[in-house]
């Protein structure tokens, strides 16, 4: 097997006197959509946000292309090919979608003494990008507040797609969108893998995650239950995995299956 | 349920009307205070035209009452937008006038140190400022708020306990051949009126000490500030990579800093830059009047705050205009002289601008949810 992209070792992450995460362990290979699921508070955006540099972790350690690093901040991160699609997205819904495509590595024109953004260039660069996602822009200057759920989401996978991610982190993308739209962000994922970037694909939805991915993480109250290869578990084992077993089996008798 | 067979469409999209060339160049941010301005301008032409308020020395008049409005307006607006007020403006007008007067004028140094001292003194403040709310995470509403006492209360004792007075004058002796005030206090474009003034297009003086000399014999250099910084200002904010750091700061500064924008610094910068404004409106007005006095500035951070919301801005940041602030400090500056002119009532400028204020932020508000899909 070739060395993975991104892995982690037995990260654990406290805040204070809350244990957020208790040794968690994850590799990402290329061209692989690895799902990681569990419930409400189990962890999964903690445990991202230490492999995008926002939190440092208590313990354990980061390893890219095989070679141990760490991350001061979120920009070391993204230095080293590591893209965030954030669960509050990291999109500023005034700003235009041009504006908030390339915030922070905006393309520069001189003229004179001045460094302008080149707006020429990052506009037709945007309108491209969206396009190649399936997304047909109105215009560029349209604020990001005027796209629905989805199409935002697919604004922030298509800007770290452009800016050259190895390793596309998404936190619940799909778990305010409706179904359509919801299959639009899986085409992308798709779309995205068959690059040959590594997808981390958080959700607590197993439908969607069983749509996408290749290796399935369960996290629970901060640790790993395991990892799965496709094939190798079935959407019950895993929803009762998340929920961590007997009170889902109650639930559901009582619901009649439809959990 | 696959993804596979998700492929969207491509085709035309039929929900997405076409909008004409027309209402797209109305919506903007700025048309509220472009409405306003009309409005403005419409009313005085027909109440008082006759008043010499559009003769070259009326305009010359509410010229330069704008541009005051309008140099701190600019500082103002850039700091909305990055999502954080300056309280402290009007105290920092007094301290700057005061920090020029002592230095030069009771402790005698030239005047241009006297002037590159009150700048540096009061950038440090706006940085102080800045880094303050950052430091705390506190509202920049109280921190300034808390300057706004601080640096009066320090401006009056500074003045009374060095010069028993809280007008300082003398400045016009100190002034004389400096190249720094001529900077601040000075004229240009002389010539040009001159040449006006004798192909009968602006009046002369008749009689007197000056008779022969044109009425209006130049363009203050208060004038040429307010539109330097207004021109600055609205490049930096729309056209550079620093601009759309400002705007992100103040739409959503953790979304901004996850993309890797250094939040803080540009909002500590943007607290240096109201600073620089307020000293350089501090400067040119202890140049007009020849004296500095602790009480200058009283109310300007509001009138400032004012202008930028006529403009558009948004009060919670992220969005406006650089050139909508400049037409509200126009407003501001016609209204306030033109009822002068019209010989109305002074206390009728507080009501005209309040209903200016009300119908302007209306329509801004319509405006901008078209444009952002807030609702
Ligand atoms: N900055 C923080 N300070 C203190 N506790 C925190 C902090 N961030 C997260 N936690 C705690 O860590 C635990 C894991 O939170 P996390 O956000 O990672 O959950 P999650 O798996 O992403 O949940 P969800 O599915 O709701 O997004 C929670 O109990 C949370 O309260
Ligand atoms: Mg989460």
């Amino acid at each position: 097997m070739t060395t993975p992209l991104i892995e982690l070792r037995d990260i654990e992450k406290h805040f204070g006197a809350v244990i957020a995460l208790a040794g968690v362990s994850l590799s990402v290979h290329p061209g692989e959509c690895h799902c990681l699921l569990g419930d409400n508070g189990a962890g999964k955006s903690t445990f991202i946000k230490t492999m995008s540099g926002v939190h440092s972790p208590t313990k354990g350690s980061i390893l890219v292309d095989g070679a141990e690093t760490s991350f001061a901040s979120t920009r070391d991160a993204i230095d080293a090919g590591i893209a965030t699609v954030y669960q509050d997205l990291a999109m500023i819904p005034l700003m235009s979608v041009t504006r908030n495509f390339w915030m922070g590595r905006e393309p520069k024109k001189r003229v004179g003494p001045f460094n302008f953004i080149d707006f020429g260039t990052a506009n037709q660069v945007t309108m491209d990008e969206m396009a190649k996602m399936g997304i047909r822009l109105r215009e560029p200057n349209q604020a990001v507040g005027t796209l629905s759920g989805g199409e935002r989401q697919t604004v922030a996978i298509a800007r770290a797609v452009h800016f050259g991610a190895k390793v596309l982190i998404l936190d619940e993308p799909t778990s305010a969108l409706g179904v359509r739209q919801t299959s639009n962000v899986l085409a992308t994922i798709d779309k995205v893998r068959k690059k040959g970037i590594g997808v981390v694909f958080i959700s607590h939805n197993v439908r969607h995650a069983m749509a996408v991915g290749d290796r399935f993480t369960v996290l629970n109250r901060g640790q790993t239950l395991g990892t799965a290869k496709r094939g190798e578990i079935s959407p019950e084992e895993l929803q009762e995995l998340m929920a961590g077993g007997q009170e889902l089996a109650e639930l559901e008798g009582s619901l009649g299956g439809t959990v | 349920m696959t993804a596979d067979k998700a492929e969207p469409a491509l085709e035309k999209d039929e929900r997405v009307k076409e909008i004409s060339g027309f209402r797209k160049a109305m919506i903007r941010p700025e048309l509220g205070s472009i409405c306003g301005t009309i409005l403005v301008f419409v009313f005085f032409l027909l109440v008082a035209r006759d008043s010499g308020m559009f003769s070259a020395e009326g305009a010359l008049n509410w010229g330069v009452v704008s541009a005051q409005f309008a140099i701190i307006a600019v500082g103002a607006c850039l700091l909305m937008i990055a999502g954080e007020f300056d309280l402290s403006v009007g105290s920092m007008i007094g301290f700057s006038g005061i920090v020029i007067a002592l230095m030069s004028v009771t402790w005698g140094f030239p005047m241009w140190v006297a002037i590159i001292t009150a700048f540096v003194v009061a950038v440090g403040i706006g940085w102080l400022n800045g880094y303050l709310v950052i430091r705390t995470g506190l509202p920049s509403f109280i921190v300034t708020l808390a300057f706004l006492y601080i640096l009066r209360g320090l401006t009056i004792f500074a003045a009374i306990a060095t010069t028993n007075k809280t007008i300082i004058g003398g400045i016009r002796d100190r002034v004389e051949g400096d190249w720094l005030a001529a900077l601040f206090g000075g004229k240009i474009l002389k010539g040009l009126f001159v040449w006006l003034a004798d192909a009968g297009l602006i009046g002369k003086f008749v009689a007197g000490s000056r008779a022969g000399q044109p009425i209006v014999d130049g363009v203050p250099m208060l004038i040429v500030w307010a539109i330097v910084l207004i021109i600055f200002a609205h490049l930096l904010l729309t056209r550079t990579q620093f601009g759309n750091w400002i705007y992100a700061a103040g739409g959503d500064a953790q979304a901004a800093r996850y993309t890797g924008v250094p939040v803080e610094r540009v909002k500590i910068l943007m607290f240096m830059f109201t600073a620089f404004c307020a000293t350089v409106f501090a400067t040119c007005q202890v140049m007009e009047f020849g004296s500095a006095a602790a009480d200058r500035g009283l109310l300007k951070e509001f009138e400032a705050i004012i202008s930028v919301v006529i403009g558009g801005a948004l009060l919670t940041g992220g969005y406006g205009s650089v050139i909508g602030a400049a037409l509200g400090a126009l407003i501001f500056g016609v209204v306030q002289q033109g009822l002068f002119f019209a010989g109305v009532e002074s206390s009728l400028f507080r009501v005209f601008l309040g209903g200016i204020l009300l119908l302007a932020v209306i329509l801004n508000t319509y405006i901008r949810r078209i444009i952002t899909g807030e609702r």
